[in-house]
């Protein structure tokens, strides 16, 4: 449930109940993100261990490959390039500082 | 009718357990914990009750597992008292701040150390700024009785809060005494189904309860607290109205006993109101214009009600059966003389902090407190503010 800018203590839900199920997918936690996961295409095997390692759902899957990463709720946490066996021991995913990082291979939002 | 029975404190608790017939009770079956649950147990295991009873591994877990009964949706009790109570702290508090009806008797004892496990209200007042509504009961009946009341106090929509009952440890949880129980048909019928707000079980309405609440909410989710508790206070009375109609037993905020005309009174909790009204009744045999008010409910606090009950007396002392070591005085006083602050020609207060660690309190203790208001009455002085009562000098 959204509360409304101007709402007071009488207006939102008794201790702090949220009544709407599913409403984390509304705050958007990709601001919290120093480093970015990039993704190296030609290093990946699509065994989808981000994926399941992923503590939120940024990683993006299609068909059963790996199709991107939603910057909007990636935190940067680093797991994923981390469980990453990538090819020949090149990773298919590198941590970059988020800034350096925009518009990078693999940035699709 | 009512069933005439003897009955400890301790029994005619269980025994109103047992006819609220709770869903959930979550307990920890050892000292500190009482006799209450141990009766209850018996119940559970004898099919007298459909109550899950879920034995844990100490008070802590208690209360948590209460909490989370309770959001569930369950009508869920626990009991406990002293150090249990004590060790059940960061729960007592969540349970307050997530808004959960649970009911749950505390046998006053003293917390430890040195080691004791005897009456006095320090479990209780330590608890006193949790957010749950507190009760006092000076015998089994008021006890049981208040038991009753507590469900649909909590209950209430408006209020919506944990409420403690509390009785004297041994002094009522031990001793036996002649009561009334109400019919188990009729104390269903009256205590009614819980339906419960926002139940974590209700799978077609799923809700997030007890999430983070940081600066940007926190303080409005205190401010509800604040103000289920001012609501509460209409709601204790309402109840009390209609547990008349069921009982034929009233009860209000507090008990005034004597004290319309009285010059002098006491401020009293609990088991002792009922030693300081033999002490009042035979001062007023002697012409002495004695009173006493006995606190039903400690929180909500009736500050405005007792200011007006104890406007325009001379002298009053208020007994506290538990320190609150800030070198001033004991909790209820402190509770008192502030809701007496600006109230026209207040009359002089002054503490008395007595029966500590299960301390025999007689009714030569009580009458030395009226000796004394009387004499402050006379020269208009107040030598001491605060006395021990009763203390080895
Ligand atoms: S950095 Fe962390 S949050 Fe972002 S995609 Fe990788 S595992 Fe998920
Ligand atoms: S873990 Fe690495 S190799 Fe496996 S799918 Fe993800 S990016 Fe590709």
């Amino acid at each position: 449930m959204s509360v409304p800018k101007d709402a007071g203590w009488k207006d939102v839900p008794k201790a702090g109940r949220i009544l709407e199920p599913g409403c984390a997918a509304k705050y958007e936690t990709g601001g919290w993100r120093t480093y970015r996961p990039v993704h190296v295409p030609e290093n990946c095997i699509n065994c989808l261990l981000c994926w399941v390692y992923c503590p939120d759902m940024s990683i993006q899957v299609e068909n059963g490959r790996f199709k991107g990463i939603d910057y909007r709720y990636c935190k940067g946490c680093g797991v994923c390039a981390q469980v990453c066996p990538g090819k020949r021991g090149n990773k298919a995913l590198m941590m970059l500082l988020d800034e350096e990082a925009q518009g990078a291979e693999g940035d699709t939002k | 009718m009512s069933i005439r029975v003897a009955k400890t404190g301790n029994e005619a608790v269980a025994e109103g357990m047992r006819q609220i017939n709770p869903d959930v009770v979550a307990a920890y079956p050892i000292t500190p914990q009482t006799e209450i649950v141990q009766i209850f147990s018996s119940f559970v295991a004898n099919g007298k009750v459909d109550t899950e009873f879920v034995t844990v591994e100490s008070e802590h877990s208690a209360m948590s597992a209460t909490v989370g009964a309770s959001s569930a949706g369950a009508r869920a009790m626990t009991a406990t008292s002293a150090n249990g109570l004590a060790l059940m702290w960061e729960i007592v508090y969540i349970a307050a701040s997530m808004r959960l009806p649970i009911v749950m008797p505390v046998v006053n004892r003293a917390l430890s150390g040195p080691i004791n496990i005897h009456c006095d209200h320090s479990d209780t007042m330590g608890a006193r700024d949790a957010g749950w509504v507190q009760i006092f009961s000076e015998n089994a009946q008021e006890a049981y009785d208040n038991l009753l009341q507590a469900v649909r106090i909590a209950e209430d929509k408006n209020v919506l809060l944990p409420v403690m009952v509390t009785m004297d440890g041994f002094i009522i949880s031990h001793a036996m005494e002649v009561m009334h129980l109400l019919e188990d048909e009729k104390v269903r019928k009256w205590v009614g189904e819980y339906v419960p707000e926002n139940p974590l079980l209700d799978v077609d309405n799923p809700v997030t309860v007890g999430p983070l609440d940081l600066y940007d909410w926190n303080m409005e989710h205190k401010r509800q607290q604040a103000e289920a508790m001012i609501q509460a206070k209409p709601v204790i009375l309402e109840v009390a109205k209609d547990y008349a109609k069921l009982s034929g037993r009233e009860y209000g905020l507090f008990e005034e006993y004597m004290l319309d005309d009285a010059e002098i009174a006491i401020v009293v909790l609990g088991s002792t109101a009922g030693t300081a009204k033999e002490v009042v009744k035979a001062l007023r045999a002697d012409g002495v214009k004695a009173g006493l008010l006995k606190v039903r409910v400690f929180r909500p606090f009736p500050a405005r009600e007792i200011a007006a009950a104890l406007g325009g007396k001379k002298a009053i002392a208020v007994m506290d059966r538990s320190d609150s070591f800030n070198a001033v005085s004991g909790p209820v006083f402190a509770e008192v003389r502030s809701a007496m602050y600006g109230v026209e020609n207040a009359p002089k207060i002054v503490d008395y902090i007595y029966g500590i660690g299960g301390r025999d309190v007689t009714m030569d203790h009580i009458k030395s407190v009226y000796d004394d208001l009387a004499k402050i009455v006379k020269t208009g002085q107040v030598e001491r503010a605060l006395t021990y009562l009763g203390i080895r000098e």
